[in-house]
């Protein structure tokens, strides 16, 4: 009884007033993206921010029990949890309503559930709970192997609702691995990689080839160290040479017009700003006319008239940008990495290992989203439709951020009983 | 060894910081840095419509109502905001072809793919209420409210003039036009584009991304008013137009009466005419280009641009010269011997010899011939060169051989001859009085426009002075006169000079010798002058000049019908018709009104 009485002194109330005000900047936001003249009360449930309250609303009820729950509950049933979701991934595909291409949405009376949005925490949930148990060690192949599993799993299963930008989130937790003893020269592999893919599609593959032999030369010339392991540089060159080759393949086999059209676009191969380059270019116009100090709320002209497509989901940015300009811009930007910042504080607080784990996990994909989603909004990444933590409209995604982090005060406000 | 793994959680947050930064930066750069997205943006949302005022009105001298404005729309396209549109409906709802809307792109696009132009133009209001249903459809487009001139009464076209789409010259010329404003081109409208063209106005509206407007940018902060232009008053008199087209129809000339209180042109005709109204709207073009190719030059303003040599009626100018000059008297005689005369015969049977009124009112030939050598071998100058340049500048002192200028656009000037294109002709020293005999009697090289030569009659109802011929006597208030038209223009001749050439002048009329004394009016006073231009291209031109009452004139008119024979045949009974019109507004003598109307003398070749 004594602890009990203590919980809420042991809360993150810091975490919890970043979230409430994220929360609130993202409805204002809605509010103004799809503000007219016609629908004024902000309680017009016809209405994407009338809908918002709604789903602020029953946030704040999930939240309740989240805090009233048994801390217990969630590592103990974290593999339920996770197969149960599991299970709805395999329904969504069954039974699954189609919207705008992806087959994941569940259409409940007027309400639709995007069952991927819960995938994440309970991903986390089995992630932590498999990592934190005894005996688990990252340097082993069968914790990588089992680790990589977990995360994989549902993420294929939302590649199959061609859903890939909710898919990729799940690769963030890469981070979490490697907080938890994966060797960093794989990351550091994974960064080459993406770096050589994306060179490998801008520059011609026998000069980008030609250049990697000159870096390998002068490695082994300058490096005395490491003239031994002449075997390695050479090994390492013919097969970035090979990977170069197979990208241009890959990219032209594998991946479907529309994502390849995003790519070329980004990396200024195309210039369509009417057709995929229409969103970016628009979304560009609207966060970059807004100045220093922005248009003012509600004064916005991009995003109000439409010239922004999904304005307040996930170009929700661009609203901010237009409105607010820089300085809103960079409150929000602040906001975020502040978050992340205090959510990794959090968890190298924890005593649990799986409160830790945990606490990385949601820092971890709270970050993927920040940064791919602002991202795309200017100009930084191709489009790939996932939503702004808190701020985008959609009660999937709200609820399953706030469960997500919820979840992770509540282990934090009981850290000092856990063990 | 092995580091302890909770300081990756530095690693970490400085992906974080990293990205958060790299963020910052971008945002820096295209939100403060980078200014041009804020056009951009401007340029996606903002639609500058022009709106355009109603032009003046105009009306005749006693109000009537000639041209107003008549709502039309034209449809607009931006080229830039034309994006995947179904083109096979689009051209359905305009009822065009595929090929036609392509060459309407093609031209809209090289005019310029960001500033609006005129895709199809003056559609009517039925068409309009269609067509604007549906344009939701196909971004880009959209409908402007524009005006056509209307002509109640469908006179004068030629005096109106008439508007049209501005070309690249008058756009270049003049910052206020843009492409598929309206312009005047001819006439008033062309005169007094400025007055009655008004004031453009702006009205910046945002539109979204499928051109829906969507309410005033900044509760039109950046608008402008647009101005109606101003109302013109014509001294045109509607009746006696209309009138003098009718007579006039199916004969080519040209009328000018003029008040000679005012120097306002009082009607002013040509003929063929055409009604003003077939140049507005779409079927302009079609119209312009029959107009065009008529043979008979409809469109041509013979009033101002038809030249021809004045004959007989320039026998008075002669007169007013020789006066001036003292070579003249009342009493000067001169005999004439018919057509046996030389240098120049007679055509008239009268007594011989005769005084200056009997050579007026008969149109003796010889009599002036002898006026016009008295004139040029005048012993007070030293030379025939001196003595023609006294002449020609009494002469030009009336109006002849330049142009007016005053609202009257296309003016010709006409010729008066030089003593250097004589001596050009002749060589210098060799021409005098006979080599240049031709003038005694106002043929030759000497040409006026039937505009001036109406002046002239101004002048000599006015004893000496005139007022410069003018269409417009006030500018939006028809008490708000223009002034320099009020101006007085003296000429070099004496007005005691004209007692006797008025009073010749009314025995032409009244006279019983009188070459019109067919066409008397009773109970009015008119003086009246016959001409028959020798024509070297075919039949004579009929010319009459005349003006009424003799005393306190209220008109003076210059009457041509081309190809017509003698000036006492058409000429002189349609300025007798007119005078009566204008005077007593009734026709007393139905008979010859009947055969002037019934008159057809246009032979088409």
């Amino acid at each position: 009884m004594r602890i009990r009485a203590n919980i809420y002194k042991n809360i993150d109330w810091i975490t919890i007033l970043f979230y409430f005000l994220l929360v609130l900047i993202g409805w204002i936001n809605i509010y103004a993206a799809v503000y007219n003249e016609e629908h004024r009360s902000i309680f017009d449930l016809t209405q994407n921010y009338g809908k918002q309250l709604i789903w602020i609303s029953t946030s704040v009820i999930l939240i309740l029990i989240i805090m009233m729950v048994d801390a217990n509950f969630f590592s103990t049933f974290s593999y339920i949890i996770y197969f149960l979701v599991i299970l709805m991934l395999v329904a969504v595909l069954l039974v699954g309503k189609e919207i705008a291409g992806s087959r994941s949405w569940f259409q409940i009376w007027s309400f639709s559930l995007q069952p991927s949005e819960f995938a994440k925490f309970a991903t986390c949930l089995a992630l932590a709970k498999y990592l934190s148990t005894i005996n688990v060690d990252m340097s082993k192949f069968k914790t990588k192997f089992v680790s990589t599993f977990i995360i994989i799993f549902p993420a294929l299963l939302i590649l199959l609702q061609h859903d890939t930008g909710s898919a990729l989130v799940f690769f963030s937790l890469i981070l979490v691995l490697f907080r938890e003893g994966l060797s960093g020269s794989l990351l550091m592999i994974g960064v080459v990689v993406a770096i050589l893919f994306i060179l490998a599609l801008l520059i011609n593959k026998f000069i980008l080839i030609g250049v990697l032999a000159i870096i390998a030369v002068m490695i082994y010339l300058l490096n005395r160290d490491i003239r031994k392991k002449l075997i390695w540089i050479i090994g390492v060159f013919i097969m970035a040479s090979a990977y170069i080759c197979s990208v241009n393949y890959a990219f032209e086999n594998v991946l479907e017009p529309h994502q390849k059209k995003r790519i070329n676009v980004l990396i200024g191969k195309e210039k369509d700003i009417r057709g995929a380059g229409y969103n970016i270019h628009q979304s560009k116009i609207a966060i970059g006319s807004g100045g220093f100090t922005g248009k003012g709320f509600l004064k916005g002209t991009q995003t109000k008239f439409d010239f922004v497509p999904e304005q307040s989901t996930d170009f929700i940015f661009c609203t901010i940008g237009e409105e607010w300009g820089y300085v809103g811009s960079f409150t929000l930007i602040i906001l975020f990495v502040g978050l992340l910042i205090r959510l990794i504080f959090l968890a190298e607080r924890q005593r649990s290992k799986f409160s830790r784990i945990y606490g990385y996990c949601v820092a971890s994909i709270l970050f993927f989203h920040f940064a791919v989603n602002i991202g795309m909004t200017i100009g930084l990444f191709p489009i790939i439709g996932i939503p702004l933590p808190f701020i985008s409209y959609g009660g999937s995604s709200l609820w399953g951020f706030t469960i997500l982090l919820f979840i992770f005060i509540k282990l934090d406000s009981i850290r000092l009983e856990l063990l | 060894m092995k580091r302890n793994l909770s300081d990756r959680k530095y690693v970490i947050n400085a992906i974080f910081i990293i990205v958060g930064v790299i963020f910052l930066i971008r945002l820096l750069y295209i939100q403060v840095l980078d200014e041009s997205y804020i056009l951009s943006a401007e340029s996606n949302v903002l639609r500058k419509n022009t709106i355009y005022p109603n032009r003046g009105l105009i009306y005749d001298r006693n109000e009537e109502l000639l041209v107003y404005d008549e709502a039309a729309y034209d449809l607009m396209v931006i080229p830039r905001q034309v994006k995947q549109i179904d083109t096979v409906e689009f051209c359905m709802l305009l009822d065009i072809t595929d090929s036609a809307f392509k060459a309407k792109m093609h031209k809209a696009k090289k005019y310029s793919i960001y500033k609006p132009t005129v895709f199809q133009a003056q559609i009517s209001k039925e068409e309009y209420g269609y067509i604007q249903e549906k344009l939701y459809k196909f971004p880009g487009f959209y409908v402007q409210l524009r005006s056509l001139r209307k002509y109640p009464i469908s006179i004068a076209a030629h005096t109106l003039g008439y508007i049209g789409e501005v070309n690249k010259k008058e756009i270049e010329k003049s910052r206020y036009y843009r492409q598929g404003d309206y312009i005047g081109k001819s006439g008033i409208e062309k005169f007094y584009e400025k007055e009655l063209r008004g004031k453009k106005g702006t009205e910046i509206v945002m539109v979204d991304v499928h051109n829906r407007e969507q309410g005033s940018y900044r509760n039109g902060r950046y608008d402008t008013l647009s101005e109606p232009g101003q109302n013109l008053y014509l001294s045109l008199d509607a009746d006696l137009q209309a009138y003098g087209e009718r007579l006039m129809q199916n004969k080519i000339g040209s009328i000018v009466a003029i008040d000679p209180k005012t120097g306002g042109i009082l009607a002013f005709i040509t003929s063929p005419v055409y009604d003003p109204n077939l140049l507005v709207g779409r079927v302009r073009g079609k119209n312009f280009n029959n107009l065009m190719n008529d043979s008979l030059k409809p469109l041509m303003n013979r009033a101002i641009m038809g030249t021809y040599p004045p004959g007989s009626t320039f026998k008075i100018v002669n007169a007013m010269v020789g006066l001036q000059e003292g070579v003249l008297r009342e009493g000067t005689y001169y005999s004439c011997y018919g057509p046996a005369t030389t240098p120049i015969r007679c055509t008239h049977d009268h007594v011989s010899p005769l005084a200056l009124k009997e050579g007026i009112e008969q149109s003796c030939n010889p009599y002036f011939w002898n006026v016009f050598k008295s004139i040029i071998n005048n012993p007070k100058y030293h030379s025939i060169k001196e003595s023609f340049n006294s002449w020609r500048k009494h002469v030009t002192s009336i109006g002849f051989g330049s142009k007016f200028n005053t609202d009257i656009p296309f003016e010709l000037n006409g010729n008066i001859p030089t003593s250097e294109s004589y001596d050009k002709i002749y060589r210098e020293g060799h021409w005098n009085a006979l080599t240049i005999r031709s003038l005694a009697i106002g043929q030759g090289e000497i040409l006026i426009t039937p505009l001036q030569l109406a002046n002239l009659v101004v002048i000599i109802a006015n004893k000496g002075f005139y007022y410069p011929p003018h269409l417009v006597t006030a500018i939006g208030t028809k008490g708000n006169r223009i002034k320099e038209f009020n101006e007085k223009t003296e000429t070099t001749i004496d007005p005691k000079h004209f007692k006797v050439i008025q009073e010749a002048m009314l025995n032409v009329f009244e006279g019983d010798h009188g070459t019109a004394r067919w066409a008397k009016l009773e109970g009015v006073h008119i003086c009246g002058k016959t001409g028959t231009v020798q024509n070297p291209h075919g039949k004579d031109h009929s010319m009459f000049i005349a003006f009424a009452p003799k005393d306190d004139s209220e008109i003076a008119i210059s009457v041509i019908v081309e190809n017509s024979g003698y000036g006492s045949t058409w000429a002189a009974p349609i300025a007798s018709l007119l005078i009566e019109k204008y005077l007593n507004d009734t026709i007393s003598r139905p008979y010859i009104e009947k055969r002037i109307l019934e008159g057809n003398l246009i032979s088409r070749n």
